[in-house]
């Protein structure tokens, strides 16, 4: 690799990263009003206009809150779990093709961070490093509750990984790579994945949702039975990280969900674009597209939070294993059939 | 048993068919209701500090000590107020009006010391209906938070209506 690629590369690090930090910020803001909206109510409108300023005091009030580590807790653990799991949440995203080549001078640069040809194999292996950091939390907190949020947060975790695995290999079927750069591409103008894989896109969003703990399938901090859940113990920023690190998560599957299904940074009539602004504007407005995409399947998410009440643990259970997981296989073979007999 | 009333309901629990198994058409269903409340719902909300709800005619709020029609405290300091008081709120200290004093208080007692604990006090509007002289209204605002409780502990300060202008 030359200089100037290793420059674009690290100012793309940088600048994925404080995206996804400032989202991850503005999501809580997002949520708040969001929820507020849906149930005829304002939402915080204090700090600032609108309440703009409002994740920034939230970060403040988290920095500034008393750091208690229980007395009878793994210290070491207990600090590593959030630091994992933010840490996971955030290299997710080091993956996901967030626009086509831009070409600067002569030279044409990706808008990736790195084209590693498992790519996919790798946001599955960090989704579920996640899953350490609220079980190894919830554990070393020595607590009751938080025991058993952690451990209801990696069952189901690791049930809905499977679901969400198979659904994925339909996909790759159809796709025939797991580079998340090259699958793109195939969605080039409307050919988007979501047509030929409407039910694995379902069952994907489906096991979305658990993986990110959202509602419906929040039970690991289901309020109600286990005080706050896995961060019962847990105060300040260490909290906070857990928080941020849901929003964080949020934010990738999102974008990973618009790059697999939706056809990531491609839009119809994006060659006429391309030929008429030229090679830095053409691409820049497919990231543009790429992240409307995102903020819908973010504002889906809040949406279905505040429709749809929690599952219970054994029906959560009997989704996953004994609908998601048949339906998945299925969707495997009659991918299978469909690519062998009709294509 | 034999239901009286009539409006008993027998409910069945049937286990979900299949339509109700797969939960999406409820899903749908639900977001759609949600949808409606986003779009098109007006949010009820009284921005409180900046923008007030009127309070109804009889609302009963913070009290205040009456002047009669010259200026002069209507107060007499009879004690029936602090009588009837089921809270136990009101105590008060009569003092005889000197010569000279007539364009400040009405009658020939008044009350030199009138305190309301307002911690104690439960709004029921009795001084008001006890009180023979016309001199006490709960007409006021909320009485507003404060910090420590002999602060809330109101005189005749805060509770005389200001002089009329002349």
């Amino acid at each position: 690799m030359e200089t100037g690629e290793i420059i674009v590369r690290l100012v793309l690090i940088v600048v994925i990263f404080l995206i996804s930090l400032v989202i991850a910020m503005y999501s809580t803001y997002a949520e708040r009003k969001i929820a507020a909206f849906f149930q005829d109510r304002v939402g915080p409108n204090r700090a600032g206009p609108a309440g703009i300023l409002q994740p920034l005091a939230d970060g403040a009030k988290m920095f500034l809150k008393e750091e208690i580590i229980p007395t009878n807790s793994s210290k070491f653990l207990f600090i590593v779990g959030p630091s994992l799991a933010i840490m996971t949440a955030c290299i997710g995203s080091a993956v996901i093709p967030w626009g086509q080549q831009i070409q600067i001078g002569s030279k044409l640069y990706d808008l990736q961070v790195t084209d590693i040809n498992v790519g996919l194999l790798y946001i599955f292996g960090v989704v579920s490093l996640g899953v350490y950091g609220v079980m190894i939390g919830g554990w070393a907190s020595n607590n009751k509750y938080s025991l058993l949020g952690a451990i209801r947060a990696a069952s189901q975790n690791i049930s809905y990984e499977i679901a969400m695995g198979l659904s994925i290999i339909a996909l790759l079927m159809t796709t025939n790579t797991l580079s998340l750069k090259e699958i793109a591409a195939q969605q080039h103008g409307w050919h988007w994945n979501i047509l030929y894989q409407p039910l694995g896109f379902l069952l994907f969003i489906v096991c979305s949702f658990a993986e990110t703990n959202r509602t419906p399938f929040d039970l690991p901090e289901c309020e109600t039975e286990l005080v706050g859940g896995y961060h019962t113990e847990y105060s300040s920023m260490k909290l906070g990280f857990y928080l941020f690190a849901e929003y964080i998560n949020m934010f990738v599957s999102s974008a990973v969900m618009a790059t697999l299904y939706w056809g990531g940074y491609n839009y119809p009539g994006m060659d006429w674009v391309a030929a008429h602004l030229g090679p830095v504007a053409g691409p820049l407005i497919g990231t543009i597209v790429l992240f409307a995409k995102i903020f819908l399947f973010i504002f889906f998410f809040m949406w279905v939070r505040w429709t749809i009440p929690r599952f219970r643990y054994d029906q959560l259970m009997d989704l996953g294993w004994k609908g998601l997981i048949p339906l998945a296989i299925a969707n495997i073979i009659g991918t299978g059939l469909w690519i062998t007999f009709v294509k | 048993m034999e239901s009286f009333s009539n409006k008993r309901k027998v409910i069945e629990s049937k286990p979900l068919n299949l339509w109700e198994r797969i939960y999406l058409p409820a899903v749908i269903k639900g977001l759609a209701i949600t949808l409606k409340h986003f779009l098109f719902k007006k949010d009820v909300t009284v921005r409180y500090p900046e923008q007030k709800r009127e309070f109804s005619e009889n609302f009963r709020g913070m009290h205040s000590l009456k002047r009669d029609e010259d200026g002069r405290e209507r107060c007499t300091a009879c004690g029936l107020c602090a009588l009837s008081c089921p809270a136990e709120a009101i105590t008060m200290i009569a003092a005889e009006r000197k010569p000279g004093e007539e364009n400040l208080y009405r009658e020939e007692k008044y009350a030199a010391v009138y305190e309301i604990n307002m911690l104690r006090c439960i709004f029921c509007g009795l001084c008001e209906e006890a009180c023979p002289k016309e001199a006490i209204y709960l007409d006021g605002d909320i009485v507003p938070a404060d910090y420590l409780r002999k602060d809330f502990i109101y005189g005749k300060d805060k509770l005389v209506e200001a002089p009329l202008n002349q």
